[in-house]
């Protein structure tokens, strides 16, 4: 039972992974959002590089966690508007282990390449070579506890027309922490300190995030079914 | 043990007559300690050696915040009794909570704004205290807007219940992320509250004024969710008998 699960869980993955290669469209979105906003500080405030430097951290982080929000949106939609989540629910697996997939899926197809790409906005701000390992790493491990938070907030906003502003809502308060000591890690090296405390309790953040997301998650997209 | 009490509760019945029955049980009390309190608090209390009368402000203040948390949890939980059990009563429970937990945390935020205004000189201070309540709002915020949002009264109960229970997981979560963030950034703020040596002229109040807020709160919420089982239960036989008889 527990393998078929974990099998059920893989094929569900990586058909999530090949549907949204095929939709390249959407995948390329939270990034240019990502872009956008972080481009739009510079111009709001001062384009000294001194000045940007300093709130490189926030900046990056901010436009992150709302680039990772915008993308929830699409988490479960399209699958419960075609019937497939119902499906899910139906198929005698672990619903749990179902949603767990598609949130992974969710991660790898936006949180990673925001993760890849903050570095580079992140130079764009002034902020030195030697800490863009310090913005990639808990901006990868951040957006995976954003996108276990988010998924709780997707699933019970599924049946609700224009839920967009109302999952931000349920979720930014949830995702404070994270947000916290994401800037905080990141700003910790972009000043060129250790980062080492924050990245430790973001990566605690992400286990008990993997641990009770999900089964919040499936119980939300029950919910929303019935 | 037996457990027909509890089933009893649940019927909506039986727990709109507890309820009219136990409304006045708590708002008496509470309209008494809170008068109470007020006047030793106001009046019979010494001004603070430090902040002079300014202080006094503690007596709304401190009862508003720990109300708004202790609301918090009763929704919580009660929702969670709604899930589990699958309790309308505990669902209208927890509904009635939102309003009143979010209007003690609007009066905690203003009265430690108003607060902050004399002790930092400026309304609004990133203080972990303030910034944690500010959160909590969100929080009854997200609760409200997602029951709103929802028609059907039953997945409205629901979706909402498993939101304010992923709510109270992450509320020590957030406290404490807000307190270290706070410590790492800036100074500690000159407020302390919970000095261990405050007189008892003042704490005397204090405490009748938490106790007479805890009252109040059952009283509202009584009345609440009264009104929330009339409003679920309208087309129940029941409530034309309850009403008119």
């Amino acid at each position: 039972m527990k393998s078929s699960a974990l099998s059920a869980a893989r094929l569900v993955l990586v058909r999530d992974l090949k549907l949204a290669f095929r939709k390249r469209g959407q995948l390329v979105q939270p990034l240019a959002f990502f872009a956008i906003v972080t481009t739009l500080f510079p111009l709001a405030i001062s384009p000294e590089l001194a000045r940007l430097r300093e709130i490189a951290a926030g900046v990056l982080w901010v436009a992150a966690l709302l680039a990772s929000l915008l993308a929830l949106e699409f988490l479960f939609r399209d699958d419960a508007h075609d019937g497939t989540l119902e499906q899910y629910a139906l198929s005698g697996q672990s619903l749990t282990w179902l949603v767990f997939a598609k949130t992974a899926a969710h991660w790898l197809l936006t949180g990673v390449p925001l993760a890849v790409m903050a570095p580079l906005a992140g130079l764009a701000l002034g902020v030195p070579y030697a800490a863009l390992t310090g913005i990639m790493a808990p901006i990868a491990l951040g957006t995976l506890a954003l996108s276990l938070i988010g998924a709780i907030g997707a699933a019970l906003t599924l049946g609700i027309r224009r839920s967009g502003v109302l999952l931000t809502l349920l979720t930014l308060p949830l995702a404070m922490p994270v947000l916290i000591f994401g800037a905080q890690a990141t700003d910790l090296a972009v000043r060129g300190a250790s980062y080492a405390a924050p990245l430790y309790l973001l990566a605690a953040m992400v286990v008990l995030g993997v641990t009770l997301a999900p089964l919040a998650t499936a119980a939300a997209v029950r919910i929303s079914l019935e | 043990m037996s457990w027909t009490w509890f089933h009893r509760l649940a019927s909506p019945p039986c727990a709109y007559a507890l309820a009219s029955r136990l409304t006045p049980w708590f708002a008496w009390p509470a309209g008494v300690l809170i008068a109470g309190g007020l006047y030793g608090g106001l009046v019979l209390a010494p001004p603070d050696y430090q902040q002079g009368d300014d202080f006094r402000i503690i007596y709304v203040h401190a009862p508003s915040a720990w109300m708004s948390l202790m609301v918090y949890t009763t929704m919580a939980v009660s929702a969670a009794v709604g899930l589990i059990w699958r309790m309308k009563v505990a669902h209208a429970v927890a509904a009635s909570c939102a309003a009143i937990g979010a209007s003690f945390t609007v009066a905690a935020l203003v009265t430690g704004s108003l607060w902050g205004r004399k002790m930092w000189g400026t309304y609004w201070e990133w203080d972990p205290r303030l910034t944690s309540e500010l959160i909590l709002l969100f929080l009854y915020l997200g609760y409200m807007g997602l029951r709103a949002a929802i028609d059907e009264v039953q997945r409205a109960d629901r979706a909402s219940a498993l939101l304010a229970v992923v709510g109270i997981v992450n509320v020590p979560i957030i406290h404490y992320s807000v307190t270290w963030w706070n410590s790492l950034h800036q100074a500690p703020s000159v407020m302390k509250l919970g000095r261990p040596e405050i007189p008892a002229a003042m704490l005397v109040p204090l405490l009748m004024m938490l106790a007479g807020f805890t009252l109040l709160f059952a009283a509202l919420l009584l009345v609440r969710m009264r009104a929330e089982i009339l409003n679920r239960e309208r087309t129940a036989n029941w409530i034309r008998e309850a009403l008119i008889g």
